[in-house]
């Protein structure tokens, strides 16, 4: 269970958030909503554990994110804006490096599996910088498939992508939150998901 | 994990190539210069040589330093790697070995040949590696601090060598020291020794240290 207990963010002399409260239950699903410089990076970034509150605290399964560091890190996986994948590297070898760094070693047919689900079959010897912003966007959210972890956060992870990928991230999320797993995200497309419960956190 | 990341940052020196060898010709230039401008002064540049191979190396060691995190911290790799449950330290020290397999290692293979050019006596040039092989990854090391904590600045480059190479000066002194002793007649441990403990000493701090500026930076 994700918790966060009156949470304040602030950059440089202006307060973007505070008090924010919410508890994210196994099968949840959490909806950051606000319009552009309301702080809903800075919020996911607070999460993941990236930076810290300005007040506040955030508690997974009832202990503080600072506290249990790798613990947590284990069990969370992050999509920033930033796709995380090398240029340079082949779409295969990216998601084999970020899914080991990530604590989860998986073997070649694993990855093609996951690259071809997520619809780069074929493209797994190309290097990453041939290929579309959308692509890239897919090589990021395969380690969604390869990464066994539990709570999702995800920033923007729709942009960029075609009708169908959208569809296909539907129902990865879904699937993943009909066997437990946690999502937060944000997103300005409006996207409806089945979760056991969903809860819309809306920042001025 | 740990060697994930070596193997990640091999590969990707392997894709770029050019990055590597600029290092290593931007050694091999300036040490090939003093010879040429100083002329063909035996017992002048046997005097120099300690000195101008590793101020050579301390300069060509930094140059690459900029790049250490800082593409992985355009592209969100970086970030990623924040977030490993593998602790960060770990992932620097890897990342640092990378770094001076890359850089380090050619420039101590290259040395010895370099060193034919100022007439050094064949122990001495025996002596020139060794220092180098310890020291090297020293500078890698303490680099890696630098570039942890200029990450993501402008005119991160200048500021890293105003903030590094005060640091190398302790390398240096022994470093150059341990050949010169050698020439001299004098025994050449003690200064080998000293930089061995530097390397100790950083291989123990410097990744936890880098680990913490780079929290920093990225917060």
């Amino acid at each position: 269970m994700l918790q966060g207990i009156s949470l304040a963010c602030v950059r440089g002399d202006r307060e973007l958030f505070r008090d924010i409260n919410f508890s994210l239950e196994a099968g949840g699903l959490m909806q950051v909503r606000g319009p552009n410089g309301s702080g809903k990076t800075s919020l996911l970034r607070m999460l993941c554990g990236l930076s810290n509150p300005a007040a506040g605290e955030i508690l997974w399964n009832g202990a503080a994110i600072r506290s249990l560091n790798g613990d947590y890190f284990a069990a969370m996986t992050y999509i920033g804006h930033l796709s995380g994948t090398k240029d340079d590297l082949t779409v295969i070898e990216n998601l084999r490096i970020s899914s080991a760094l990530a604590g989860f070693e998986i073997n070649d047919t694993q990855a093609s599996e996951a690259l071809e689900y997520i619809g780069l079959g074929g493209r797994e010897v190309l290097p990453v910088k041939v290929l579309s912003q959308g692509q890239r966007r897919r090589v990021a959210l395969a380690r969604l498939l390869a990464c066994k972890t539990s709570l999702w956060i995800l920033d923007e992870p729709l942009v960029a992508l075609d009708v169908l990928a959208v569809k296909l991230i539907q129902g990865l999320l879904e699937q993943h939150l009909k066997h437990g797993g946690m999502v937060v995200m944000t997103t300005h497309q409006e996207i409806d998901l089945i979760a056991a419960s969903t809860t819309q956190l809306h920042l001025a | 994990m740990f060697m994930w990341i070596i193997k990640r940052d091999l590969l990707l020196a392997m894709r770029r190539q050019s990055d590597v060898l600029t290092t290593l010709f931007f050694f091999i230039i300036v040490v090939s210069l003093f010879p040429l401008s100083v002329g063909p002064e035996m017992n002048m540049l046997r005097t120099m040589a300690p000195g101008v191979v590793w101020v050579a190396a301390l300069l060509a060691s930094m140059l690459s330093l900029g790049r250490m995190f800082s593409n992985d911290y355009l592209d969100g790799t970086l970030e990623q790697m924040l977030l490993s449950p593998q602790s960060l330290s770990l992932l620097v020290l890897g990342k640092a070995l990378a770094h001076w397999l890359v850089t380090g290692v050619p420039l101590v293979l290259m040395a010895p040949v370099l060193g034919i050019q100022y007439d050094l006596p064949v122990e001495a040039l025996f002596v020139l590696t060794t220092a180098l092989l310890l020291g090297t990854p020293v500078l890698s090391l303490i680099g890696a601090i630098g570039a942890a904590l200029t990450l993501g600045l402008r005119g991160g480059g200048v500021l890293v060598s105003l903030l590094v190479l005060p640091l190398y000066i302790p390398v240096l002194i022994f470093g150059a020291g341990a050949v010169e002793a050698n020439m001299a007649g004098v025994g050449f441990d003690a200064h080998l020794s000293l930089i061995g403990a530097f390397l100790l000493v950083s291989l123990v701090f410097a990744p936890w240290a880098a680990a913490s500026s780079l929290r920093v930076s990225l917060e």
